[in-house]
């Protein structure tokens, strides 16, 4: 059993841009606006993820066949990886494969469930995008999917830190992951989610966990990473009557200095991500990007809603 | 949560002290059992669903409208009745068990969420008629379950699992993981779906869909059933289970998950490898957990959908891990038919129960060995076997595929 959870890499795609040192990269925390660089923002409350070259990651023959949530994971998860397979492969998604349930639906509604095809609906299931991974890199291990809206990233990743402590995994992908269809974002907006200045989101936030400091076989950090990351600890509270203790209470059973916090009552990241269930992925990848920045400890405050609410910690170590 | 909580408990057992189901055969356990010790199927024509297919497909209905069912639940008749499902189940599981000041969690599994609602809510709103906002606000798989976790009171840990047809066994062993690390007192875990046109006319266009009652691991079979229903277990503890000082005569725990595994086929998106790798790996990996042999299992509850593909590399599997002494084994989707993100639920319920009364449950409609597999189901009822261990196999679309080890107390 692993004392400690090491992050190893990140992979992501998002509106706040590709990995640092790529051509749309944002600078981690340096509080740009929501204007994506190379985006399309112009959708008024709905921020769409900058989609990197998905014929570097992705074999063409399947790329075609792909809806794009299933392209942002596959590419987030694949850049992550960097050719490495690990031994379990979680996803965390609110809405699944939106695209697909819509295509399905609506050819269902129009043809009065007469003359369908299975595409759509064999790639709408939940778990297609860690299957898809899973299926690219021949990874025959454990394979779970959570898809409890606010908390679907969270619980995917504490998943994956049980896994390593009961050792049954030595190395876990774990990615939040969620698309815009302008199906939902007329439902979503209908419902009223997007006042108040809320903009609707999307992407993909990937991280390889690790019971051992480095890579199997890789004498040293990964090229372009900084110092080792560690993943402290997780906590999520469902509709909480007093938030604030269920904090004091993390932060008890994690003591010592914390440098910085992204998130709610901290530095805001959705305004540059879009807000979304998973969104806490791109604040877990923030966090990251700090410590390996020099930041000692970094916690990630998540309040979704009012309902869903969550804490990540990760620390140099 | 971070780190364990309980590290020396790796190992530690985990009970199951209640159960819950409801299915096409039956709205609680007892009326299961009588239903599964009688050979009585609920598969037949379709009555509640509105589907252009109603004449032409069987299915496994649970025989009560949404008003009747949210009566049994304490809900709304306006909820999804994924929602109406899964609370009646969890209800029933939870009966009898006190868990007042203790940590207590729902992990709860479904592929659909309130899709049996959307569907009528889509074309009023995207093609200019009349809808309902109340129908798509439960649309996530993540809202039935917090409708079912607010129905019953669970706050401290609340969460949803989707992995097609093995979301619910997924689902239930991460409740004894949780219980194990020390995270948590008592999980109620499973899972549920109700029929929906969506999930209808997509394994129809898969053209898996049998016109006649469905039989699996037939060497004829022609495709599976859908069903709808729920099961749930409540999984505690050994504090909790055995309490210092409790008589033994007590009303026990009823069994103990002892083994689990999730392995992926990555063979492709929904057929499995003709070998079976992913339900191969499934079951050594559940066994391994349980430190078990394969001639410790007393029997096996398939996965058996009753499609060509699933049921030879199932069945193959089996052979590859098993031969060639083979424990009495049966698909109980031959009376449910395939509840999908229900199924891992219901049939971890039947294995409990076959543990209870040493019951071995019949494949109905069987009547023809499978070319390739030297074994044949068991197709009468018994009891009074000696089942010791029980293994269930969960399989579904992306590869993902699952098998539980059930054990006696």
């Amino acid at each position: 059993m692993s004392d400690r959870i090491y992050i190893l890499s990140t992979g992501i795609v998002s509106a706040l841009g590709a990995q640092p040192g790529g051509p749309d990269a944002a600078a981690p925390g340096d509080g740009r606006g929501a204007a994506a660089p190379g985006g399309d923002p112009a959708h008024g409350n709905r921020l769409r993820a900058v989609e990197p070259d998905y014929g570097k990651v992705i074999d063409p023959k399947m790329i075609r066949r792909m809806s794009r949530i299933i392209k942002m994971g596959v590419a987030a998860g694949m850049e992550c990886l960097a050719g490495a397979t690990p031994d379990a492969i979680i996803t965390g998604t609110a809405y699944g494969c939106l695209e697909d349930t819509t295509v399905f639906l609506d050819r269902m509604v129009v043809n009065k469930e007469e003359m369908l095809t299975p595409t759509a609906f064999i790639q709408s299931t939940h778990n297609t995008v860690g299957a898809q991974i899973a299926l690219m890199l021949g990874c025959h291990g454990y394979n779970n999917t959570f898809v409890h809206r606010g908390f679907s990233f969270e619980h995917a990743l504490l998943d994956g830190m049980m896994l390593i402590q009961e050792g049954d995994a030595g190395t876990v992908l774990v990615g939040g992951v969620d698309e815009i269809t302008d199906g939902s974002h007329a439902i979503l907006s209908r419902l009223g989610l997007y006042k108040h200045g809320r903009i609707n989101g999307e992407g993909a936030a990937f991280f390889l966990l690790s019971g051992e400091p480095h890579p199997a076989g890789d004498g040293g950090t990964r090229a372009g990473d900084g110092g080792t990351v560690c993943l402290e600890g997780i906590d999520t509270f469902y509709k909480p009557a007093d938030a604030a203790a269920h904090i004091r209470a993390f932060l008890e059973k994690h003591p010592g200095p914390i440098d910085a916090v992204i998130g709610d009552t901290g530095e805001p990241f959705r305004d540059r991500c879009g807000d979304y269930p998973t969104a806490s992925a791109v604040g877990l990848w923030l966090a990251v990007e700090k410590v390996r920045a020099g930041a000692g400890r970094v916690l990630v405050y998540n309040n979704y809603l009012d309902i869903h609410h969550s804490l990540l910690l990760v620390s140099a170590c | 949560m971070g780190a364990p909580a309980n590290p020396s408990g790796g190992g530690a057992p985990v009970y199951i002290a209640g159960v819950g189901v409801i299915s096409s055969i039956g709205d609680d356990s007892a009326a299961s059992l009588d239903a599964l010790s009688n050979g009585r199927a609920g598969i037949g024509p379709m009555r509640l669903l509105r589907s252009a297919h109603r004449d032409e497909l069987p299915v496994a209905e649970v025989p009560h409208t949404n008003a009747e069912l949210a009566s049994m639940a304490g809900l709304q008749a306006t909820l999804p009745r994924t929602a109406l499902l899964s609370a009646i189940a969890a209800r029933e599981a939870l009966r009898g068990i006190d868990t007042e000041g203790l940590r207590v969690g729902l992990i709860s599994a479904n592929t659909v969420g309130g899709m049996d609602l959307t569907e009528d809510f889509y074309p009023g709103f995207f093609k200019g008629g009349r809808y309902r906002l109340r129908d798509v606000v439960h649309h996530e798989c993540g809202a039935v379950t917090e409708l079912v976790a607010d129905r019953l009171g669970i706050h401290h840990h609340v969460s949803t699992i989707s992995t097609a047809c093995s979301s619910s066994a997924n689902a239930i062993f991460m409740g004894a993981r949780l219980i194990r690390q020390g995270h948590l007192d008592v999980v109620v875990a499973g899972g549920a779906d109700a029929l929906s046109r969506f999930t209808l006319n997509g394994f129809n266009t898969l053209m898996i869909l049998d016109k006649e009652p469905c039989h699996p691991m037939d060497e004829n079979r022609k495709g599976l059933n859908l069903g709808e229903g729920a099961g749930y277990v409540v999984l505690v503890s050994e504090r909790l289970a055995r309490p210092a000082g409790s008589s033994a005569s007590g009303s026990g725990p009823l069994a103990r998950l002892t083994g689990w595994c999730n392995a992926n086929d990555a063979y492709h998106q929904t057929a499995s490898s003709p070998e079976g790798t992913g339900s191969y790996l499934a079951m050594k990996g559940a066994l391994a957990k349980a430190g078990l042999s394969p001639s410790d299992i007393g029997y096996i509850n398939l996965h058996g959908t009753g499609t060509q593909n699933n049921d030879i590399a199932e069945g193959t599997a089996v052979k590859t891990l098993f031969d060639p002494v083979y424990p009495p084994l049966s698909s109980t989707k031959s009376f449910t038919g395939h509840t999908l993100g229900g199924s891992g639920g219901i049939e971890a319920v039947f294995s409990v129960l076959s543990l209870q009364g040493g019951y071995i449950y019949p494949n109905l409609r069987w009547h023809t060995p499978m070319k390739g597999l030297p074994f044949v189901p068991a197709i009468g009822f018994v009891r009074g076997a000696p089942v010791r261990h029980v293994l269930s196999n969960s399989f579904g679309f992306g590869g993902n595929c699952t098998s539980l080890i059930f054990s006696h107390v």
